[in-house]
């Protein structure tokens, strides 16, 4: 057990040692300062910039960044659908797909252009190659682009600058961050042993029974593999995602694509903080998601190391949980990864979270519903820091003096958009769909687990679409219309509402006039005040979803101790 | 500003993003692949020695006979399939795919319980990755602990000696990356190969 615990602290260990320094990079990419990279890339934007019709110096307010922002993702949405329903008719399609459905073709295309990758298919049996590379694999930038762009002009907002040109923001994501890593990543996932080849699937006799085959599925893998993490997608390649030896074949990979999915949601905390001038506020900020993440693997970690106690009682020995589980991975990497994965929105899985224990249910719901341990591509860091306005608000009410964050008065529009894009959108998305298909069970559930675990099931769903992060309990019949349709519908709302009320709040915050700071100010940058957004946070966004979680897994783990049957 | 200048620089910008990112990037990585890795970038098939390919050293095949080491239970079969009744199309694509049972799930129990059972009367002590699918249902490896539970098994039915057959599952056991993470995993299908050519 203890080899266990060592593999899943030095891993996180990596994760805050290479903060700092990302995050700094981040920060000079977008205050345009001088990087290593600017001999190569520079000509390269200026080229992408022209050809864009972009000019690079045209500053946008929050409605101009937000149209933008929709109007540059519509297209992208619209284009990979007709990829999609044409592919029948495109080249790199060794296997013969035809068309998908309209509505599973919409539902793949709107959870891809959210950052979701919500999958109601199968990679392999569902979209060509071409598909794969040229429609999932493009979003996978361009999404995770939208959002390190929106963090950006977020936190440019909140530090009283100009937002900034959402297009310039957009291209320097993928050209500074996103392309470069990806190129040495996929190079290094190949070496390991991650497919690239536009080859067909191997047929080959099995070394039992000859009369039996065995066809191996493969294709361009490891160069779309790195960007599903890294920009935090998590849509597989394959059916199975993560947990397909081709997709994640070893520790070293595993470790690789661990770290890639928590590196920027982690670092543009520090990014904030060289924005703000003001690191130490950054480390406390840094230390709220920091702990939740170690509880929820402490909790997740010690269930599935304990395993299932019926299954015990069968084997004659204390075993870990296993199904659904890869022996390379047993149950400490597979824990880990499912708490990342859950926290960070990104929603790849090496191990089947439906298969998990109920702590294991409670901890990646939670994750979920707070959407702020660390959090999706950018939009995680800019949720933080609506949570941190709502503390200031809450603790200004407490000691009777204006709430103001980072010498800027918070007033009635900057609370209303906060607490309208926590507080609202992300429950009625989630909620509201969770009842409307749980009053049919039999019509349009598709529950595939008696019981409790069925309701998690469904509320899973729906959560996983409205945080955007697209893992699944996966046994859930959902390739159905009502599914794809309403799952959209969470997609849409979970994305495109908070992000347009973050840039109209960063918008208004850029507008005030700094207030200098007295003996009197409420300071942002102290434990006691962290401790309080800590328990903002927690009261906030944890309590509107308690019930739900009583009556899915904390009810299942009550059950499983009675004795199955 | 015009509606026509936003949707132009929206098209314009998404197409020129889409050569980057979705046509130059995945074929210039799947040429050097081809190029610096070509076993690893082509599924890592293995060949006997023929020249035939026996299959992938990353992926898992069935093996249920006593002849050999046996693979973890799988929901696909390891995407194997009958070509002359191959009515699932499973030979066209290849699958993946997990049971998805929840651990309060009856049916769970139920299988393992008869999983349990069958191995006990081939005279292998169950070990949990024995009894549970895996989660691609191609997993590769089984634990040490899986494969010595099978020597004396594999020893009789092919009368070799029980050490012979421990020298075969070190050889073919993928340590923890750094020996820090991940867990070890012998590989089923390179450790009956190797006891086909231990035999030959």
């Amino acid at each position: 057990m203890l080899q266990g615990w060592i593999q899943i602290a030095l891993t996180l260990l990596i994760v805050v040692v290479i903060t700092p320094f990302f995050g700094r990079y981040m920060a000079r990419v977008f205050l345009g300062q001088r990087t290593f990279l600017d001999s190569v890339l520079h000509p390269l934007d200026q080229v992408i910039l022209s050809l864009s019709g972009v000019r690079i110096q045209e500053g946008m307010t929050g409605w101009q960044y937000a149209r933008a922002m929709l109007y540059s993702n519509l297209t992208m949405l619209v284009f990979i659908y007709l990829i999609f329903m044409l592919q029948g008719g495109l080249p790199f399609n060794p296997t013969g797909l035809t068309a998908p459905s309209w509505d599973l073709a919409l539902h793949t295309a709107i959870s891809f252009v959210t950052n979701t990758n919500q999958q109601h298919y199968s990679g392999e049996t569902t979209y060509s190659y071409f598909s794969q590379f040229a429609a999932l694999g493009f979003m996978m930038f361009t999404s995770a682009a939208t959002g390190i762009a929106v963090a950006i002009a977020f936190i440019r907002g909140l530090t009283g600058r100009p937002l900034g040109n959402f297009y310039v923001d957009l291209i320097q994501s993928i050209t500074r961050i996103l392309l470069p890593i990806s190129i040495v990543g996929a190079i290094v996932l190949m070496a390991a042993g991650i497919p690239e080849t536009l080859a067909g699937p191997a047929i080959i006799p099995t070394l039992e029974n000859p009369g039996i085959s065995q066809a191996i599925a493969r294709g361009p893998v490891a160069h779309y593999e790195i960007i599903k993490e890294l920009g935090e997608n998590g849509g597989g390649f394959f059916g199975i995602n993560s947990a397909h030896p081709f997709e994640n074949p070893n520790g070293f990979t595993n470790l690789i694509e661990l770290v890639a999915i928590l590196s920027i949601p982690t670092s543009l905390i520090i990014t904030y903080g060289i924005f703000a001038n003001n690191l130490k506020q950054a480390w406390l900020v840094y230390s709220i998601p920091f702990a939740i993440l170690v509880i929820f693997i402490i909790i997740t970690a010690i269930g599935e190391y304990q395993g299932n106690s019926a299954v015990n009682a069968l084997l004659g020995s204390e075993a870990p949980n296993l199904e659904g589980k890869e022996v390379r991975f047993g149950w400490a990497q597979s824990a880990l990864f499912a708490v990342f994965t859950t926290a960070s929105m990104c929603g790849a899985v090496n191990s089947l979270h439906d298969s998990f224990m109920p702590t294991g249910g409670f901890v990646t719901l939670s994750n979920m519903f707070l959407q702020i341990v660390f959090g999706g591509q950018g939009t995680g860091t800019a949720y933080l820091f609506a949570y941190l306005i709502l503390a200031v608000f809450v603790t200004g009410l407490m000691v009777g003096r204006t709430p103001e964050f980072l010498g800027r008065k918070i007033e009635k529009r900057e609370v209303v958009l906060a607490s309208f894009l926590i507080l609202l959108v992300h429950p009625i998305a989630i909620l509201i769909p969770s009842a409307m298909t749980l009053a049919f069970p039999e019509q349009l559930a598709g529950i595939s687990n008696p019981g409790f675990h069925g309701l998690s099931q469904v509320i899973y769903e729906y959560a996983s679409a409205a945080a955007n992060n697209g893992s699944g309990f996966e046994g859930l019949g959902d390739a159905t219309l009502w599914w794809n349709l309403s799952t959209s519908f969470s997609l849409l709302a979970g994305r495109y509402i908070p992000i347009v009320s973050l840039l109209l709040l960063a918008d208004s915050m850029s507008r005030k006039q700094p207030v200098p700071a007295t003996a009197g100010t409420l300071r942002t940058d102290t434990g006691l005040f962290t401790g309080v957004t800590a328990g903002v946070i927690l009261i906030l966004g944890a309590l509107t979803f308690f019930p739900v979680l009583a009556l899915g897994p904390v009810a299942e783990a009550f059950q499983i101790l009675k004795g199955i049957g | 500003m015009s509606f026509a200048r936003e949707a132009s620089r929206a098209i314009r910008s998404t197409l020129v993003l889409w050569v980057i990112t979705a046509l130059i990037y995945p074929l210039v990585m799947v040429a050097f692949g081809q190029i610096a890795f070509p076993f690893q970038a082509n599924g890592s098939i293995l060949t006997n020695a023929q020249g035939q390919p026996v299959g992938s050293g990353l992926i898992g095949q069935p093996f249920t006979s006593d002849r050999y080491f046996n693979s973890r239970p799988s929901t696909t079969s390891y995407s194997t399939a009958d070509p002359a009744n191959d009515e699932a199309s499973v030979l066209k694509t290849g699958i993946s795919g997990a049971s998805n049972l929840a651990p309060s799930n009856p049916d769970l129990l139920q299988r393992i319980q008869e999983t349990t059972v069958q191995l006990q009367q081939a005279g292998i002590q169950p070990t949990a990755d024995l009894v549970y699918t895996s989660g691609s249902s191609l997993d590769p490896h089984i634990t040490p602990e899986a494969a010595r539970a099978q020597i004396a098994r594999v020893a009789r039915a092919r009368g070799l000696e029980p050490n012979q057959l421990e020298d075969l599952i070190n050889q073919n056991t993928a340590g923890r990356f750094l020996s820090i993470f991940g867990e070890p995993g012998v590989n089923v299908l390179r450790l009956n190969l190797a006891l086909d050519a231990l035999n030959s």
